[in-house]
């Protein structure tokens, strides 16, 4: 019962740290129409950023908003350089454009920071453990990603229910021309859209890095698993990306914990090992699937 | 930056330096390893000792001169097979090295041995060509894959832990660890835990351990996954109630200095530490501290060997290449090495000595491997009996 | 003007194809060849992606599945062969033209299969949902064991075709060269025909078609598992030129890497993909072999292709005419 619950835990820790990066990608994604495949370089240099920050200058606090300027400026850059000329262009040519800055951030970080991962350390205030159960300590700084993870959730619902700058991005999605006529710059206001999604994409690099490895490649691990993330919760609605990462992250985290077990009440111990692994690693893209085959445009579609 | 050029300029610097020796024709080197994607410091370590071993000695390798051809494989097994095309056909490379991965190797290796050339692995060592396949050009310098995990397996013997919790990648690589640790471990094993390919969070699969209440612990995650679980078991508690134990490529030097204290008290293998107290190492990680200014891995001191038993080999043909008088200096191995004790199985793999090492906290405040004694003596692989050779 | 100018950069594709057996002992030799023969391997597989993409605006993100599986049909039948186990009752086989078609049949079967699901969405959706089939099959075979896992598998030799070795790299070459002419012909045959229209109709707009009585999803269905067994092809013949297959083959990567060819070169068009595959592997190995930084050059040259030239390298080859 108690592993059932330290489980659980589990699965909404990496659900909250996928939130992170699938706000962003939504958003950007959702009411820009643009396929951002270069999602995953903003969260490594979010996480380089915070890292060569951590370690040149000093700490973990410096970290942060080091990892939150260096994305956000490479996000606005990024969009001025690249995605602007992106928009009234098919889906295809932004998946050439942005595959290409894939392989250029990469070999950027190669050649200027060097191929080994970086060290990156926890802050002394947030590393120790919470007793959240009797006998069951869990370590403090995944309880404050988890933190992170909730007031960001809670932030952006509030900007985009509540504000003119919410409603503007609500609008700009699908009536661009009548927000232009409403004399709101429609381009500034993709600039900033893209920064936030930045932004976001760096905070989850910096909040990963004492937790992961801080490495070139880190990206592209995430990516995909952000992607379907966005996906089953139904593109461009932030509460669909809450709620997919929350699918996708329990669903993994549970496959990981649960599905070998599950497998020893059939099959020798073995086989069940290997075969709940294999089970474990296609758990998401067989959950995507399945949702799609029944909803064919995710959970909550934007604007449904 | 031609590295082709650079390193033919090099040699031609050097020659000059030199002076009146006779002009030779340089010996081609084709170090074919990994650059780009997550393990490419694996190769860059490998590929800057096999530089810095040919910049020592002015451009040549045991007196012969060397020009090297220098390529990323990019980790793909296919794009590696047309680098080594390349070099085979256009360039006339005989003398292949600086391949990190098993997949690369399995791609390779039959298209250079067929076409006559020789391969010495610095890093990979897969099963494949260990036993009936072995191949008189083919020689691994670093240790048949096996060897790490049977190493760890034996310190887990030697520290006594009864019953153990196994954790590693549900791949190729993952399993052989499995079954090379098991060979020598003996005790119980309570629980496998198989993780996912590329996977960087492990809460899961700690907890499951936590649950398990083994008496120790080994994984097998090299490179970036390995430094995530480092972090993630130490963040998660376990550390100071769990014991774990693992092999080199979990815990090398550059994972301990990343990972810092999350490695301090983890029990590890080694065939090569930076610590080791003879000439050619104390030389070498000091040669390569200047030269690039970061510590060398176990995995440089691979490729500083290589580069070593190379020249040795060299020396002793006077540079020709013909198979019978190359081999035949190879298998002596006649070259100090970084390492220590080393010689040829049958099957050209290695038999060397392997050591414990454990993650301390120096007075600087950096957490670095110390070698704290031997584990296994002149230890051979499992498949050499295989091997006709 | 336009159609002249089409006429010639096709002939001049073809005729360079066709030059390179005679040029590379000028060029280096039969590395030359084997790189020649990469790019039309991938020209097959870039071009079965664009009957999906190009005509039929069906983004297929897990393409690699196809194509892995075609291989592995190969290195499965060779490894049945050389180690003396059956595989279902079969020895396995050495003769391209029982284990060729085979991939094709099985690449096809599994095209049928997940085309028949992911066909339900369109879009974004359609993108992922075969992505996530794909990503389904490469983990199944990093984790198979006994077919080497993430190591792959060698093959001992290439496949006997009708009983003729064809270790030769010339040989090959022209086998590989005459299955892409085969497939752009059949390609060609499709765009013109009765169901060309349909798929490309459809692209345009759904419910007319639906309207006038076609079964889009029909029409869609056979272009996919048309798309597949090329693939397969493909792979079958990627197999054969390596003589070895590993799960890299199926990965999203790979996916990925057809699409990029398909765009860069040019989609709804014959020549595109071939196009796209040639400048893609020509410039990326040229790169790689000039400086071991050379992503910080090739992603800016996949980045300015996106940016000026909207409808691919092929776009720019033939002018502002139509189709």
């Amino acid at each position: 019962m108690q592993l059932l619950f330290e489980q659980l835990l589990n699965g909404l820790q990496l659900s909250l740290t996928l939130f992170l990066l699938a706000a962003g990608l939504t958003l950007v994604f959702g009411i820009m129409g643009v396929i951002n495949l270069a999602h995953g370089s903003l969260y490594m240099l979010g996480a380089y950023a915070g890292a060569l920050a951590a370690s040149k200058i000093g700490g973990f606090w410096l970290a942060v908003p080091a990892a939150l300027i260096a994305a956000g400026l490479i996000g606005v850059a990024m969009e001025l350089l690249v995605i602007r000329s992106l928009y009234a262009r098919d889906h295809l040519s932004q998946v050439l454009a942005t595959f290409g800055l894939i392989l250029f951030f990469n070999g950027v970080i190669a050649w200027g920071v060097g191929r080994a991962p970086l060290q990156m350390d926890m802050p002394a205030l947030l590393s120790g453990f919470l007793e959240i159960a009797p006998g069951l300590p869990y370590p403090t700084y995944r309880l404050a990603v988890m933190g992170v993870g909730v007031v960001v959730a809670l932030g952006l619902w509030y900007v985009i229910a509540r504000t003119r700058l919410g409603m503007l991005i609500r609008a700009g999605s699908d009536k661009r021309e009548m927000v232009s006529a409403l004399g709101v710059d429609i381009a500034s206001l993709f600039t900033l859209v893209f920064g936030l999604g930045a932004l976001l994409a760096g905070l989850a690099g910096v909040m990963v890095g004492p937790i992961r490895s801080v490495q070139i490649g880190m990206g592209e691990q995430v990516l995909i698993t952000t992607f379907v993330v966005i996906v089953v919760g139904g593109i461009g609605s932030i509460r669909g990306a809450f709620v997919g990462a929350l699918l996708i992250g329990m669903c993994d985290t549970l496959g990981r914990a649960f599905a070998p077990m599950v497998l020893k009440l059939w099959l020798s111990g073995p086989l069940a090992d290997g075969l709940g692994a294999a089970l474990a690693s296609i758990m998401i893209y067989l959950v995507m699937a399945l949702v799609l085959i029944v909803r064919p445009r995710g959970l909550f579609p934007a604007g449904g | 930056m031609r590295l082709k050029t650079l390193a033919l300029a090099s040699a031609a610097l050097f020659a000059v330096n030199v002076g009146a020796q006779a002009q030779q024709t340089p010996v081609k080197l084709g170090i074919l390893t990994t650059l780009s994607t997550p393990g490419g410091y694996l190769g860059e370590d490998v590929r800057d000792a096999i530089l810095l071993a040919i910049e020592e000695e002015g451009g040549k390798l045991g007196g012969v001169p060397v020009q090297t051809l220098i390529e990323d494989d990019k980790l793909k097994p296919a794009d590696a097979k047309q680098i080594v095309e390349k070099w085979l056909e256009t360039d006339k490379v005989k003398l292949f090295t600086g391949v990190i991965f098993s997949n690369v190797s399995v791609a390779t290796v039959p298209t250079v041995l067929e076409a006559g050339g020789i391969f010495i692995s610095p890093n990979a060592g897969p099963s494949n060509f260990a036993g009936k396949a072995c191949h008189k050009n083919y020689y691994v310098t670093s240790w048949q894959n096996d060897n790490l995990h049977e190493s760890a397996g034996a310190l887990a013997r030697k520290l006594g832990y009864k019953k153990m919790v196994l954790l590693a990648p549900n791949y190729q690589a993952g399993k052989d660890a499995l079954t090379g640790f098991k060979r020598i471990y003996g005790g119980e094993v309570v629980e496998e835990i198989f993780t996912g390919l590329d996977q960087t969070d492990f809460s899961a699969e700690i907890a499951r351990v936590r649950a398990a209440k083994p008496d120790a612990v080994f994984q097998f995650h090299p490179g970036g996954p390995g430094i995530a679980f480092v972090k993630q078991w130490a963040q998660s508690g376990l550390k100071d109630q769990i014991p774990m134990v693992v092999a080199a490529p979990s815990l090398e030097q550059k994972i301990a200095a990343v990972t810092g204290e999350a490695a301090i008290g983890i029990a590890a293998t080694t065939h090569w530490n930076t610590d080791f107290k003879n000439p050619e190492s104390e030389a070498f990680v000091k040669g390569f501290k200047a030269k690039y200014n970061r510590e060398p891995t176990v995995y440089a001191s691979q490729g500083y060997d290589t580069a070593k038993l190379i020249g040795a080999a060299l020396k002793a043909t006077g540079g020709k290449l013909d198979d019978d008088a190359f081999r035949a200096a190879m298998l002596k191995a006649d070259a100090r090495l970084t390492r220590g004790p080393f010689k040829f199985n049958n099957n050209q793999h290695p038999i060397q000595d392997w050591y414990e090492v454990k993650a301390v906290k120096g007075a600087d405040g950096k957490v670095s491997l110390a070698t704290a004694g031997k584990v296994l003596e002149a230890h051979k692989d499992a498949y050499a009996q295989d091997c006709k050779l | 003007m336009a159609i002249n100018r089409q006429i010639v950069a096709g002939l001049l594709i073809a005729a360079c194809l066709l030059a390179v057996p005679f040029a590379a002992p000028y060029l280096g030799g039969n590395y030359v060849i084997t790189l020649a023969t990469r790019v039309v391997i991938f020209a097959i597989a870039a071009s079965s992606l664009d009957l999906l993409i190009g005509r039929g605006a069906l983004v297929s993100f897990g393409h690699a599945a196809y194509f892995g599986l075609g291989g592995y049909v190969v290195g499965i039948c060779a490894f049945h062969l050389a180690n003396d186990v059956t595989i279902f009752g079969w020895a396995g086989s050495n003769e391209a033209l029982v284990v060729w078609p085979l991939a094709m049949l099985v690449s096809g079967f599994a095209a049928l299969v997940i085309g028949a699901l992911s066909l339900r969405t369109s879009g974004v959706y359609f993108i992922m949902i075969t992505l996530a089939f794909a990503q389904m099959i490469y983990f199944v075979f990093v984790a198979l064991k006994y077919y080497g896992g993430d190591d792959g598998l060698a093959m001992t030799s290439r496949n006997l075709f009708a009983g003729t070795r064809i270790t030769n790299a010339q040989t090959f070459y022209w086998i590989s060269l005459c299955a892409l002419a085969l497939c752009l012909l059949i390609q060609w045959r499709l765009v013109v025909s009765r169901f060309g229209m349909a798929l490309r109709g459809a692209a345009s707009n759904e419910r007319r078609m639906a309207a006038l009585g076609f079964s889009v999803y029909g029409y869609r269905l056979v272009a996919f598992v048309i798309a597949g067994m090329m693939a397969g092809l493909a792979g079958a013949l990627w197999a054969n030129l390596n003589r070895f297959v590993s799960p890299d083959m199926l990965g999203w990567v790979r996916s990925g890497e057809f699409m990029v060819m398909v765009i860069m070169g040019g989609v709804s068009s014959l020549l595109g993909p071939v196009i796209g595959a040639a400048a893609f592997l020509l410039v990326e190995t040229a790169l790689a072999g000039w400086t071991e930084h050379w992503q910080i050059a090739f992603g800016p040259f996949v980045l300015l292709v996106a940016l000026f030239a909207p409808r691919g390298i092929w776009g720019l080859l033939r002018g502002r005419a139509g189709p």
